[in-house]
Parts: C-alpha cells; structure tokens; sequence
C-alpha cells in the first residue's frame, strides 16, 4: 500500500471546542456557531477569509447546509462527512488533503453532534431498510465482548480485570476533572466506579463514555504559512485512515483481543511521522475510549504495552496524566463525554493545548521535558468491524 | 401404505407452575404446570421447531409433498403463516404450503390433508386466558409435526370417523386473545353423544372391539367432557393415557398430536391407538404401529418426557403476562426496532428463513452469505450451506442490559459452527449466569420482534439440550 502521507505539510493553526455535556439550552447551530468562532478568533481570521468547510456529523444534520445555514457562509464549498465515531476525524483528514493538495489556502475542519436531544439512553445510530437479520445489541454490548475474551487469553481472572476497567474510568475522571470543558469534572472514587449498575456484560455506568452534545473546529493551512497565523502551530505529522472488511464477526480466527483495523493505521501512521517507539516518543496521546475495555486493547494495538501486558501497564499507572506516556490527558471521551462528530476534533484539541503548554493544571510534563509529538486515535463501528483513525501532530517541524 | 413415516414433537424451555398465579392473583392457578412460550415464541416459530426434528428423523430420502399449518393463534392473517415455516424449513417451492386456522378442528383437517396428500402437518397453538381464569392455567404451549409417507410408515390408520355438530360452548372473536366459555355441563351434554357416535363408527369401520386397544388418547378443551368418554363409551380406563395436563397443560389444536407422540415415544410394533379430539363434535381416529416403529424409534429425536423434564420451571407470573401481552411494561429508554423491510427479506429469505451461508472455493463460510470471498475476493464462486441443524461453540459473550427486549437482558454471542462459518446472534432459552466462553449451542428458529406488525423472524442460539 502507498501511503505517502503529508508530514509537515499542513498546519493547525487556529482551534475551538465548545464544553461538552448535556447543553439543554443550545441547539445544533449555537455549537457550531460557538466552535467555529473560538477556531476563527484563536488563528486571527474571520469567516470570510476560510476557502472551504469540512463538517462532520454522523446524526445532526445531513450537507453542507447543516454548517452554511447557521453560519452564514457565503457561497464556499462545504462537505458533509460521515465514518461512525471518527466523523471529526475524517472531516479533519480530507481538510488537511484539501490545503495539501493546494487547492485551498485556509480551511476549517468542523465536528458537532447533538446526542441529548433523542431522548434515549446511549447512542442511536439509525440503519437503512433491512431484512432484521443483523444483531441488534448495543455499542456497549458489542464492546464488551472485549473484556472476556481478553482475560481468557492472558488468564486475568475477573477481578483483575475488572480493576483495570475500573482503574481506567478511575483515571479518565480524575483527568476530567481538571478540564472545565468537559461533561463529567469530578473524580471518582474507584469502589464507585466497581459498583456502578451493570450495562453490558461486566461493564458498568462508570465503564461508557459520556453521552453528550459538543463541537469542535480547527483552522488549517499549508506548513509554510503557519508562522502567519501563530507563532506556535501544530504541524500535522501522519494521517492513516483504514476500513477494515469487517471479517471480525464471521472468522473464527479473530479473538476480539485487539482491533486489526487500528494495527493497520498505527503502523501506517508511524511510518509517516517516522516513530520507532511510539511511547517513548510521543508526549501523550488521546485514544477512543468509548468503553474501559476498548482503551486497554487499544495500549496494545496503538504499541503502548506489550501484547498481553497492557493490563499490567494500566495497574502500573504507565498512562496517567503524571506517567511515563500520558494517555487521555483531557479525561477522554470518558469523562470529556462523546458527541460523535465532534470528538476527533476534540483530541486534536487537547494535543494543541497540551504542545503549546496551554492546559492548565493538566498540564503534561513531557512537553516540557522536550517531547514535540502527540497522536490522536479514534475508531468508528465495533471489535471486528470498525473504522480506525490515527493521526500524529507535533510543535515543531522535521 | 400410507402413513406416520415421522413425528417430531416441540415443547418450549420455560415452565409457569400454576401456583404462581395463585401466589399473585390469589385466586386461579391450581395444581402443576404448564408450559409457555418464550417472550420470542409463536405458533409459527414452534411448529418450524417440530418441523426441523420431524424432518430430520424422516431423513435425507423423505420428500414431502405438501407442507399444512394448523394453530388457533395465527401470526398473521391474509399473509400465509404456513409459507414462513416452509421457508425455514427449507422446502422447495414446490411444495405446496397451506393454513388450516382458527379452530381446534383445524389440526384435524390438516392432518387428513396431509394424510391423503404424502404431506407434512405441524400442529402449533400458544394458548391465553383471561388472567385468573382456568383458560388460562390449564392451557399450554407447544408444536408437533407428523410427516406421512408411503416408506415404512411407523403407524397408519385403521379407521376414522367425524360427527360434526353446530353449538356454541366456547368462542373466540378475532383480534381478542383469549377465550370465552359456556358452562361446562352443556359442552358435555353437547358433546358426548357425538363421541359415542364418532367411537362407535371408527371401530366398526376398523372391525376392532374396545377391548382391542392398547392406547387410548381422548383430548377436548372441556375437561369435564373429556373426563366423561371412557365411561360413556365403555372403554377401559386404565388405557387412557396420561393426558399430560398436569405437566405440561392443554395444548389446543396441538394436543391430541402431542399425546400420540408421547405414545409412540414408548409404543412397539403391533399396537392398537386410538385418538378421539372432542372439539365441536369429535374425531375419532384409530391407528396401529408397524414393525418399522422399532428402528424408528433408535433415530427418532424426540423423546417427550425428557422434554418435559427438562423444562425450566421457575417463570414468574409477572414476565408470563407480559409476555402474553396481558401486562404492558415499561421498556428501556431506546428505540424500538426498526420493522423488517419486505424487499430485502425477500432477497435474503434463504439467510433469514434457512440460515442459509455460502461456503467459498477453500472451505471459509460467510455468514451472513456474501458474494466476495473473505480469503481469496473471487466474486460468485460460492454455494450455499445450510446452518440451521450444524452446532456451535461461544467465542465470546455479552449480556446487554441497555437493549430494547420483551425479556431483558438480552444475552449476546459470537458462536462458531463445528466446520467453520462465525456468526453473532441472540442466545435465548438460557440462564445469564451460566453463559461461558466454549459453551456449546445449537440453533432455533424465533420470533425476534414485532413492529409496525411485522413479525421479525430469525434464528437465535440455544444451549444444547444434551450438554
């Protein structure tokens, strides 16, 4: 496969992120509104000066129109786009494609979900016409099939792996805790955490990420340009995006201990950016941890732990906002709270406070330290059949 | 000569003891169980369950001509029920496939259909009653199925006889889901002079004496009715079988079929049965085993009183109700089903109603069938492979609390088929709790959901009853 990638070719130079949470009050456009002026003010520009829109949303509003309407948009092209839970992500990628291409000189990249509106628990994804025969568990359910199969093949009894869940979400929330953006900003207790009323086979409340409604936006233009807008801009090092051919949930051969489809980005992305050993380069990274279990597996998947040692490393607080690789620094989709569309911005959110020393008493300790790299990760679908993004960002240029 | 070549009997894994009803209403109920279908059950979903273990002990050689449904409780109505169970059955579309509805006579027109024809006739009835009411407990839920043939028939008819009457003892308006009844004294009065009638003229037609048979069946909904035929037709009392209403309840359309079952489950070559059905007059039909019983009975796969046994016998009256439809609770905070749309269930009805996957050049089994080769992307070059009747082990498991269902939690699986295909499905007939990695599973037909009153029917996974 060819995968040139665009390292050093484009430039966030400007970003927004409304607070995510349960926003009775504001609708669909007032997030947009807010996101995308925060972006505009914070790389120096007005709306005018943006060449073209990518927004992404998987359920709040379909075209272009979703983003012009409220804004305003004079005449400019906007393209809606969609891939499950790495919607944001995806709109960011073809943004950065789009400048890199030289087809635009500023771009912004936009992701918003309104979630709390539906009135149900959980997520809703609606589905074309169909003859009933696919299987109608949740997104929790289908991500804890994680969780047994896991401690089966490294025989971590059920306890075990229930204080790694719960150490995980332990750790999201005391991250969280520290950012007045996110949905939940309070610590939990870890026997809160444990007893929490069951959801999905042993994940709890406390095991899901937020159901929430939010956006955020970035500002995009070529490397060259950057130092126009910001003296400290993000420049993107990797992008990889993979679908897989969901072979997951019909060969016998997958054990639903890792996502293949987030291998294959990863180690796609790595080649791009030119890392070797992903935790002892990189300052931090955002991961989807849309369930506990899925961010353990993904400590593996992403070459943050040994296979089969992830577990150990979680206990061991390797991943904590102190540790030797921070990992959802921000409190994650956890505790940040997951508006679809929106959350792949999110963590390019947290990488830009976090590379230009912005994040206040969550501050890492890396970046000072005189690491410059930080990757985001986000996967759309469920353990088997998912869509996965990995993209890598750094401060300063190769 | 034309007879029983195959039978294959279904009782449902759930068990609601009479007391509970007793416990909760305080009143009704009364002594021992009876049997229930699942939350995910119907007449048509029970009958592809007999049909499956009918067909399978008939063998590969048997091929039915005809294909005739009988239940009181149909699924639908104007759309034929009968076609359905074709479909999962996986008969071809040559076989003819009828719906004999509505009354307990129905099953008794299906049979002599099928009888005449060579066919297949499934017998299936989920019976309510009003809450409290004795309709209600003494009722019970199952399917049976007799394929006929001319091949070593295990028992054929030696004579049959119907006296038909017009009263009204007990009725059922259409769209209401239970049933109203005259007293009982004017059922019997009604009735008995037509079973003297009906067990006289059988007997004459077969040149038996009473004293002739072995096995008498007698079933009616008017239990005092029933109670009163061996004496109104001087027959011995100690050849009427037991007529399982105590374990298992009243079957409707379904029962005298089902007792027949259970006695050719023990029966041997030679026997004399007699089966009179008391239900707007009565039926009395008389049957004798062959020689070829015997071998019948070392591949037959139903075995009644270790289904009986091996019911589940702790339903709470509360989850019987409401799977009924007598008790409206609320559901979880998520969407309903979507409705299955026609179209695409018409183009994977195979896939739906079969569990039919398509098997690629190496051997790798797509489940649901796919076109494109996981292995080696060659387009088309598949032939299909039936699932439904191959076992499976769990790969791994989940119990989702959060998803809409008429019994929550639903339980869900990644199973793998002995000889390759993977599949994630619903587990259903299953304790949580007891749900592992390695567990073995087979496959059963059910009704998933309904919306929009569109009946949702797909396969599940089931523990494996001899594990």
């Amino acid at each position: 496969m060819a995968s040139h990638g665009i390292r050093d070719k484009v430039a966030i130079v400007g970003m927004g992120c409304t607070q995510f949470g349960e926003h009775w009050d504001r609708s669909t456009d007032d997030l947009l509104i807010d996101a995308s002026a925060e972006a505009l003010g914070s790389a120096g520009v007005s709306l005018g000066d943006v060449d073209a829109f990518w927004l992404g949303t998987m359920g709040s509003g379909l075209s272009g129109l979703t983003l012009s309407r409220p804004l305003k948009i004079d005449h400019k092209p906007v393209t809606h786009v969609e891939n499950y839970c790495a919607t944001g992500s995806e709109a960011f990628r073809n943004a950065c494609y789009a400048v890199a291409s030289g087809a635009y000189d500023v771009v912004m990249a936009i992701g918003v979900e309104k979630l709390k509106d539906s009135g149900f628990s959980g997520l809703v994804v609606p589905s074309p016409a169909n003859d009933g025969t696919s299987s109608n568990v949740t997104a929790p359910a289908s991500f804890s099939f994680l969780a047994p199969a896991y401690a089966e093949k490294y025989g971590v009894d059920t306890q075990e792996m229930k204080d790694v869940m719960t150490r995980i979400a332990w750790k999201n929330h005391r991250n969280g805790a520290l950012n007045p953006r996110a949905q939940f900003r309070k610590e939990v207790s870890k026997e809160t955490i444990a007893c929490s009323p069951l959801v999905a086979g042993p994940l709890g409340i406390f095991d899901c990420s937020g159901v929430s409604d939010g956006s955020a936006a970035a500002i995009i233009v070529r490397a060259e340009d950057a130092y126009k807008y910001t003296d400290r801009p993000i420049f993107v090092k990797a992008l990889s995006f993979v679908a897989g051919p969901a072979a997951g949930p019909i060969d016998p051969s997958y054990d639903y201990t890792s996502f293949t489809e987030v291998v294959h980005s990863a180690r796609d992305a790595y080649a791009q950016a030119g890392i070797t050993n992903p935790r002892a380069e990189l300052a931090m990274a955002e991961v989807h941890d849309c369930f506990t279990p899925t961010e353990l597996v993904l400590m593996e998947d992403l070459g943050f732990a040994e296979r089969g040692f992830g577990w150990k490393e979680v206990l061991a607080g390797t991943f904590d906002l102190d540790g030797e690789l921070p990992v959802n620094p921000d409190g994650g989709l956890k505790s940040f709270g997951h508006p679809i569309g929106a959350s792949g911005l999110r963590m390019l959110f947290e990488c830009w406070l976090q590379l230009r020393e912005e994040a206040g008493e969550r501050q890492i300790a890396s970046v000072a330290a005189g690491k410059t790299k930080a990757l985001t990760h986000n996967l759309g679908g469920s353990p088997g059949a998912c869509v996965s993004f990995v993209s890598v960002v750094g401060s300063e240029l190769d | 000569m034309t007879g029983i070549v195959a039978y294959g009997a279904y009782l449902p894994y759930w068990r609601l003891q009479r007391t509970a009803i007793t416990g909760m209403l305080g009143s009704g109920g009364g002594r021992g169980m009876r049997s229930v279908a699942s939350y995910d059950e119907d007449s048509t979903s029970m009958a592809v369950e007999a049909g499956r273990v009918a067909l399978r002990a008939a063998g590969p050689a048997y091929r039915a001509q005809s294909l005739w449904f009988a239940t009181t409780t149909p699924g639908y109505l104007d759309k034929s029920n009968a076609t359905t169970v074709h479909a999962a059955l996986g008969l071809a579309s040559s076989v003819g496939a009828f719906d004999a509805i509505g009354g307990i006579r129905s099953g008794l027109g299906a049979v002599a259909a099928a009888s005449a024809h060579a066919g297949v006739a499934i017998l299936s009835d989920v019976r309510t009653g009003r809450p409290g009411s004795a309709e209600e407990s003494s009722g019970g839920d199952a399917a049976v199925a007799l394929c006929f043939g001319d091949t070593d028939p295990i028992a054929v008819l030696a004579g049959r006889y119907q006296a038909v009457a017009e009263f009204t003892d007990r009725w059922r308006v259409p769209g209401e889901d239970y049933s109203r009844v005259w007293e009982d004294r004017f059922g019997e009065y009604a009735g008995l002079p037509l079973v003297q009638e009906a067990v006289a003229a059988a007997l004459k037609e077969s040149g038996w004496e009473p004293g002739d048979l072995d096995r008498i069946i007698i079933t009616g909904l008017h239990a005092r009715a029933v109670k009163a035929v061996p004496k109104a037709c001087d027959l011995d009392p100690s050849k009427v079988v037991n007529d399982l209403t105590d374990t298992i309840g009243n079957t409707g359309a379904a029962h005298w079929a089902l007792l027949l079952a259970d006695v050719l489950d023990t029966a041997t070559p030679g026997q004399r049965i007699a089966v009179i059905v008391l239900a707007d007059g009565a039926e009395v039909s008389l049957w004798e085993t062959t020689d070829a019983l015997s071998a019948y009975q070392l591949r037959s796969l139903t075995n009644l009183r270790a289904a009986i046994a091996a019911g589940r016998d702790d339903l709470d009256y509360a989850s019987f109700l409401t799977w009924r439809g007598f008790l409206d609770r609320e559901p979880p905070r998520r969407p309903e089903p979507e409705r299955p749309a026609s179209p695409p269930s018409h183009r994977t009805s195979e896939w739906k109603y079969g569990l039919v996957g398509s098997r690629d050049e190496t051997g790798f089994v797509h489940l649901p069938p796919a076109r494109v080769s996981m292995g080696t992307g060659n387009i088309d070059q598949m032939e299909p492979v039936r699932m439904a009747d191959i076992p499976a082990r769990i790969a791994t498991f989940t119990v989702d609390r959060l998803a809409y269902s008429l019994s929550p939690p639903v339980v869900a699986a990644i199973i793998d088929f002995d000889g390759g295909g993977r599949f994630q499905c619903e587990l259903t007939d299953v304790d949580p709790e007891a749900v592992r990695i390695g567990g073995r599973v087979e496959m059963t037909f059910r009704r998933l959901y309904t919306t929009d009153g569109i009946h949702n029917y797909f396969w599940k996974a089931r523990p494996t009853a001899a594990e």
